[in-house]
């Protein structure tokens, strides 16, 4: 594989970034931006980044307007907060409202607009005025957009697939979309968007993966998605390739061999597109000069300081001495993919196991790491949410409870409905309340954790319901009695798991508080995968430890100094 | 031809599938609302949370929800006058107003 390199590669007038959080997306979307306006170039570059670390990289307070940064000729940067966006949004609709109708109707309006439609809507309704602004195309060599991590940038580009379909076909008020004001009027820009992300004269995507299983296999998945929604145009880029292996140390060569393991096996639906590498970089891209760096050459800043890897921390063992002692029924082990939830909540589980718990563990894990023999040898028990398989139980549940009217239902009315995200949601959630139920008899250990956000909007609706006396609608024992549980410190605790990076802490950091509004206990954090925490003679790696140590500093501060640190591990 | 205003709650979807439970109800005047279009009736559901000003402006709902509060929701207005309150019109109510047969949807008690 080449090294990636901006002159050699296809330059669109739109240009995205997409992967996993933490892999790299904003760093080389802003390098090749940076790169461009070097050459000459006037690039725009739109980031809806949710760790927000653009400010910091242009030392420049940025917004949804157009900024120029001085520092680089011809760059002009704009930065997209959906969450932002949809809390105008909703305020713009409820505020001219306020005092003119009463309270309680207020209140309705503003839960049914706090659903995780109406942000991604907000995003995509920013996102689309960019993509179609015959101003900005004119004005721009290139368009560079980051966009936010694959889950949400996929809902984003997958919506208006579907909207465009519903503005044209549909006979029936659209339900997410319905909150959309004055859709009718921007049907042709969402329309434009559309085409234009789906033109290959026009947009090019780069999958930003790093060396790794899971960000590898995220990749696959949006590309073939993408791929379904017309963007045929796609590279591959890996970022972090640890260039030179320094044989005498036994770390450098583990971390080599796993890397050119994993490169062996890039997913198929990956290897049709050209792929190029970026080397692993020991410093934080942290500055505009780093970033620049990025793509031609190392600096190891911290050479001369002497190393010593950091053994005096809080380990797994004082997390899961604690949760024993304390009594917890339910743990969920919380954290965005890839940093490592499965195997934490499998080795929390035994170990609870180990001091005379009994437990049970439930993974959600789509590919499936834990190694099960480990796991019921330890005498605990096991059981799967297969989010997939939830989802169409749930589907199901619905259309089963329609068979009787189906003679005068449209059922793709039912459907467009079932294709909401709050449906996959729900779904998955009604699953754990399941599964949470078992916590009477037994301490249950869950791989996931429901979103503070679902939990609010369940938790509105619930009293909502209560206060009208409709709960004919039947929401079940199990997860009516959820919420109270959850909220219960003494039963439940949520260990949010991170790594020692800046995107990984400011996501996990969104994660805690989301779970702090709705009313949820957090006293733990991990952070998983410490370089800082072995013995390397390595100068890149050590170099690469010491830059951890703010991201794990931070991580002390934001759990009160309840951060179990483990240690990289190949 | 009678004229059917229904004015919901705030909701997430017409059929309130997106919310955590499923309530029958609003399924069945979903379906019943669909059907009655076909048949060519002057049948309206309005969302509070798409046009809170019709809310505002329709002064029979007006009154209603500053006397009441939300919980009066749904309303259901047949030619401008209030025919019901805080729950959805029965099968048999909408087929008077109509004269459409719904016997084939379900009522759920």
């Amino acid at each position: 594989m080449k090294a990636f390199n901006i002159s050699e590669i296809v330059l669109t007038k739109y240009l995205f970034f997409t992967g996993k959080g933490g892999v790299g997306k904003t760093s080389l979307a802003c390098a090749t931006a940076i790169g461009l306006a070097d050459a000459g170039k006037k690039i725009l570059l739109i980031s809806t980044d949710p760790a927000s670390n653009l400010q910091d990289i242009f030392n420049q307070s940025l917004n949804g307007n157009c900024v120029q940064i001085p520092e680089v000729q011809g760059l002009t940067v704009v930065n997209l907060d959906p969450e932002e966006a949809a809390g105008v949004y909703k305020e713009s609709v409820v505020g001219p409202f306020r005092g003119k109708l009463p309270v309680s109707v207020i209140q309705n309006m503003e839960e049914q607009l706090s659903g995780s439609c109406t942000v991604e809507i907000a995003a995509f309704n920013e996102f689309s005025d960019f993509i179609t602004d015959p101003e900005k195309y004119k004005q721009y060599d290139h368009i560079i957009f980051d966009t936010a991590p694959t889950g949400h940038a996929l809902r984003m580009l997958q919506l208006p697939s579907a909207w465009s379909t519903f503005i044209s076909e549909s006979t029936h008020g659209a339900s997410c979309l319905g909150q959309l004001s004055g859709l009718e009027q921007r049907k042709e820009i969402y329309k434009q968007a559309v085409l234009t992300l789906a033109d290959e004269k026009e947009t090019n995507l780069i999958l930003v993966s790093r060396p790794e299983v899971s960000p590898l296999l995220e990749a696959a998945r949006s590309s073939s998605e993408l791929q379904a929604l017309g963007i045929k145009n796609q590279i591959l880029v890996i970022n972090a390739i640890l260039q030179d292996v320094d044989q005498q140390d036994d770390v450098s060569v583990q971390l080599f061999n796993q890397q050119k393991e994993v490169l062996l096996h890039i997913p198929d639906s990956l290897t049709k597109y050209p792929a190029f590498t970026i080397p692993l970089r020991s410093y934080n891209l942290s500055n505009i000069d780093d970033i620049r760096r990025m793509l031609h050459e190392d600096v190891l800043v911290h050479a001369n300081t002497e190393y010593k890897p950091l053994n005096q921390e809080l380990t797994k063992e004082d997390l899961i001495d604690d949760l024993y002692r304390s009594g917890k029924r339910v743990v969920f082990v919380m954290g965005k993919g890839g940093v490592g939830k499965t195997t934490l909540a499998a080795t929390i589980a035994i170990g609870l196991a180990k001091r005379g718990a009994k437990v049970h563990l439930t993974t959600t894990d789509p590919a499936n790491h834990l190694d099960y023999d480990v796991a019921t040898g330890s005498g605990i028990s096991l059981s799967r949410i297969n989010e997939a398989k939830v989802l169409e139980q749930y589907k199901n549940e619905v259309r089963a409870k329609v068979v009787g009217t189906i003679s005068a239902f449209d059922m793709e009315y039912i459907e467009e409905d079932l294709r909401s995200p709050c449906t996959q949601e729900i779904a998955v959630f009604k699953a754990f309340a399941q599964i949470v139920e078992k916590a009477d008899q037994e301490t249950v250990v869950i791989d996931t954790a429901p979103t503070g956000h679902t939990l609010l909007l369940l938790d509105a609706t619930e009293s909502y319901h209560r206060e009208v006396q409709r709960t004919q609608g039947d929401s079940s024992e199990a997860v009516r009695n959820l919420l109270p549980r959850l909220r219960n410190p003494q039963e439940t605790e949520v260990v949010i798991v991170t790594l020692p990076e800046a995107t990984p802490v400011f996501e996990a950091e969104r994660l805690q508080k989301d779970l702090q509004r709705a009313g949820i206990h957090n006293k733990w954090w991990v952070v998983n995968a410490c370089f800082s925490m072995i013995e390397t003679r390595n100068p890149m790696l050590r170099e690469k430890a010491m830059h951890e140590l703010i991201w794990i500093e931070k991580v002390k501060e934001l759990s009160n100094n309840h951060a179990a640190l483990i240690r990289w591990n190949k | 031809m009678k004229k059917i205003e229904i004015f919901d709650p705030a909701l997430c979807c017409p059929t309130g599938l997106c919310g955590p439970n499923i309530n029958p109800d609003l399924m069945r005047i979903a379906a019943a609302v669909e059907a009655l279009k076909r048949h060519g009736v002057d049948i309206e559901r309005h969302n509070l949370r798409d046009v809170p000003q019709l809310y505002v402006d329709n002064t029979v709902v007006n009154v209603l929800l500053q006397e009441k509060g939300a919980e009066v929701l749904p309303v259901i207005l047949v030619d401008g006058k209030l025919e019901v309150a805080g729950k959805y019109p029965t099968n048999q109510q909408l087929s008077e107003w109509t004269g459409v047969n719904l016997d084939f949807i379900p009522q759920l008690s």
